[in-house]
């Protein structure tokens, strides 16, 4: 028992640091591509779907990122709790949630409780590579785009029911031994605007145009997104699996401590009720003899 | 002095190569263009699939082919987006 957990315990701390250089290693793209993304929309007009607010949000898309294996202690459980409180908080709003789940965890727990997944990817939760994000980003902005022309009640002239609204729900890694889950909206995506203080913005040239270059561009920012929560999420599951490992190792040592101190003490007993059998029988027979 | 361009080439899982360079080659959605230093700024969507060849001072060059691809050159230097890179058979040098 105590070797099981101890060696998961073990290989959950070396995928933490995996993950966590995958984490790093993906941080100059994802700064790289915001700049780009910043650049262009201070000289582009931002009229995109994608950075748009609807006027009318009818259907909210979530996107949960859980775990494939159980054993990593609330993980899972936590980041289902946020979206169910993001889910409660959207019907409030009149906003009809629409489910996309990543990872066993997640679909188990809305398939036993008969709720509907619009989709559902499995499989890569602890270690998820770039063609992972690109399939749900893919996946997840044709209904974004198939949500613009929907009306009340139904779908629209493409005969798609989509959505207007995308969340995602993921378990940022603090450190080693916080990872909080957390919601966040990705669509419409805000960009930042920021002023910049070096002076006037280069006038950069587009090949081909801005528009255009905007429409290529955004999906894959919106990829870029879900691969870092995706990661960042591989290395929290990690993490609370490593500690869930760890206590359950301690707990397990506990345990062995225990019983082998209360097995030693019975066997002590034992030993100590025979002599104390034998040295009465002895002094029995003693007495006995010395009266013969 | 001959300027040099400061390069990166980034992929999303990881930097793929960064440093000085005399030139970058790329074949962008409009046609192939060379990026010498001082460039205007420029933002472009590389053809698909796309080769970057880098040249690096002392007459090397490195090349790779890039999927998914954006260019972005500025005052600071060359940008290579790529959702994945690989290294060009042909790379010399390195």
């Amino acid at each position: 028992m105590k070797k099981i957990t101890k060696a998961m315990e073990l290989v959950a701390t070396s995928r933490i640091a995996k993950a966590q250089a995958r984490v790093e290693a993906s941080l100059p793209y994802a700064r790289a591509i915001t700049g780009v993304l910043t650049a262009l929309a201070s000289n582009a007009r931002i009229d995109h779907p994608l950075l748009t607010p609807r006027e009318r949000v009818r259907r909210a898309g979530v996107l949960l990122i859980t775990s494939d294996r159980g054993l990593a202690g609330g993980y899972s459980s936590n980041a289902i709790k946020t979206a169910e409180s993001l889910i409660a908080r959207l019907k409030a709003d009149g906003k009809e949630p629409v489910l996309y789940v990543i990872g066993r965890k997640g679909v188990t727990f809305y398939r036993f409780r008969n709720r509907p997944i619009e989709a559902n990817w499995t499989g890569f939760s602890e270690q998820p590579a770039f063609a992972d994000a690109r399939t749900v980003g893919e996946t997840l902005i044709k209904a974004f785009s198939a949500g613009a022309d929907d009306v009340d009640g139904g779908p629209g002239a493409d005969g798609v029911l989509g959505i207007d609204e995308l969340h995602i729900v993921y378990t940022e890694f603090k450190s080693l031994m916080t990872q909080t889950p957390i919601a966040k909206i990705i669509g419409p995506m805000e960009v930042e605007d920021r002023p910049r203080s070096e002076g006037l913005l280069p006038a950069y040239e587009f090949e081909p145009e801005a528009e255009a270059l905007l429409d290529a561009l955004l999906p894959k920012y919106i990829n870029t997104r879900i691969y870092a929560a995706l990661i960042e999420s591989a290395a929290s599951e990690s993490a609370a699996r490593r500690r869930a490992m760890k206590s359950a190792t301690d707990n397990a040592e506990e345990m062995i401590e225990k019983y082998t101190r209360e097995m030693n003490s019975a066997r002590q007993a034992g030993i100590t009720q025979e002599i104390s059998e034998i040295v009465g029988g002895a002094n029995a027979l003693a007495a006995s003899g010395s009266e013969v | 002095m001959a300027q040099q361009l400061h390069v990166e080439l980034v992929a999303v899982e990881e930097k793929v190569w960064s440093g000085e360079a005399e030139m970058v080659v790329a074949r962008t959605t409009e046609g192939e263009l060379g990026v010498l230093p001082g460039h205007a700024p420029l933002l472009g969507q590389l053809a698909e699939p796309g080769q970057v060849r880098i040249k690096l001072p002392g007459g090397e060059q490195v090349s790779y082919e890039v999927a998914g691809g954006f260019l972005s050159v500025s005052a600071e230097g060359v940008t290579v987006l790529a959702e994945s890179a690989t290294p060009a058979s042909a790379a010399q040098g390195r």
